[in-house]
């Protein structure tokens, strides 16, 4: 093997930590979430639901199917019995109305939950620290069922 | 009785053995970080290093994260197809990437080139007495001769993990998009929805960077530890390679459960 001078040895061992650099840029850009929204530089809200559902932290908040912001935490508030969901919303979207409606969707089938808004007509936006009132719970596939034999059976019952 | 006795300080003798290496590993650790600063003043030891190490490293990585990352594509396309889950093809190559085969495979493959050719090299000088030699130059052996080998296998291992997991990305983009048929589109946006830059490829940095770190300090420790013979050195560089690939799985299992268990 041809013996490698001192300038040889630097140009290599460069190649290296630079390829090494690419690779993590790559990886943060183009594999990770880095290059979609980054939130971060937002305004919090929370929401009150009865039931949360399958809803995860860092789930989607989107408006229209437009992603907004993220989910940064659910709580448990122990006097009303509620799940107090806290959202974080892109401060580039600072003109939603404070009537909007907030309900938890689940993304296809088996697919992930997501919240979703609706936008009302109010004069006032929301802004860091309001509350959603208006909300709705997660639809949980067991009770729809549940519900849906349950009437089934009424209708059988009937003469 | 005498038999139990014997077995008893036999056992003690391998105890206090354990405990001495023990302690011995993490003096030559003081050591070795103590030398970062005048190696500073000679960057050129650690740039040599760096080459045999790292660079000479970059083929096997390559080629390994490729391959690991088609067999991911062929094999996830296989059990994903059944279920009509195609599209979560590029979340389960990147994830299992970037979370555990690229660190883990990239550590043991590391020991395997790079941590047995530090051993043997170390034992060999220490056999030939280079190592007394330098010191009877008044030239501190760790500093000169040990500290630029482990900054460099230190270094060296988040950037391999790196192209490990960046290559085995595309080679599951080349068999599902490319042979298989899923949609370009679908593969890269799951992905980004559902990697996150802090959760998982952090913490699979952070992972590279403590299996090189131990990586190098097991092998250097071997190296320099080993009896000055030449059965010493083979023994050594055996123990390595074994002692290396069983710190980087139990320390994947343990730095797993820390990062992502909740």
């Amino acid at each position: 093997m041809k013996k490698l001078n001192a300038h040889g040895i630097e140009i290599l061992v460069g190649a290296f930590v630079a390829a090494g650099f690419v690779a993590m840029f790559f990886l943060a850009m183009k594999v990770s979430n880095l290059g979609a929204v980054t939130v971060g530089d937002g305004y919090q809200v929370t929401a009150r639901f009865r039931n949360v559902g399958g809803l995860k932290v860092r789930a989607p908040v989107s408006m229209g199917g437009v992603p907004l912001g993220k989910v940064v935490g659910i709580h448990f508030d122990d006097k009303t019995f509620d799940a107090v969901v806290t959202m974080e919303i892109d401060r580039k979207h600072a003109q939603i109305p404070d009537d909007t409606y907030a309900k938890i969707y689940t993304a296809g089938l088996l697919g992930e939950q997501y919240v979703g808004l609706e936008p009302g007509g109010s004069d006032k936006n929301l802004k860091q620290g309001s509350e959603i009132r208006m909300t709705q719970s997660a639809l949980v596939l067991e009770e729809v069922i549940g519900q849906f034999i349950f009437s089934k059976a009424q209708e059988g019952s009937k003469p | 009785m005498n038999a139990v006795l014997d077995w008893l300080a036999a056992l003690g003798r391998a105890g206090l053995g354990a405990l001495e290496r023990l302690g011995r590993g993490h003096l030559l650790l003081l050591g070795i970080l103590a030398g970062l600063g005048p190696l500073a003043r000679r960057p050129g030891l650690l740039l040599q290093q760096m080459n045999s190490v790292g660079v000479r490293s970059v083929l096997i990585i390559a080629v390994s994260g490729i391959f690991v990352g088609m067999v991911l594509g062929l094999q996830g396309h296989y059990i994903l197809s059944r279920f009509g889950a195609e599209a979560t093809l590029g979340v389960m190559v990147a994830a299992s990437l970037v979370r555990e085969l690229g660190p883990v495979v990239t550590a043991l493959l590391f020991a395997g080139r790079a941590g047995s050719a530090l051993t043997a090299e170390i034992g060999l000088m220490k056999a030939t007495e280079q190592l007394s030699g330098l010191e009877m130059m008044a030239v501190n052996p760790v500093y000169r001769v040990l500290t630029p080998r482990f900054l460099a296998g230190f270094l060296s291992m988040p950037l391999l993990a790196a192209m490990f997991s960046a290559l085995g990305v595309w080679g599951g983009w080349f068999v599902g998009v490319g042979l298989l048929g899923v949609d370009d589109g679908t593969y890269w946006s799951q992905m980004q929805a559902k990697i996150d830059l802090h959760e998982d490829i952090q913490n699979g940095v952070v992972k590279s960077l403590v299996f090189g770190f131990v990586c190098s300090w097991i092998a250097i420790f071997q190296g320099y530890d080993c009896v000055p013979t030449s059965e010493g050195v083979s023994r050594a560089t055996t123990k390595t390679v074994v002692h290396s690939a069983l710190a980087v799985l139990g320390l994947d299992f343990v730095l797993t459960a820390l990062m992502f268990g909740k």
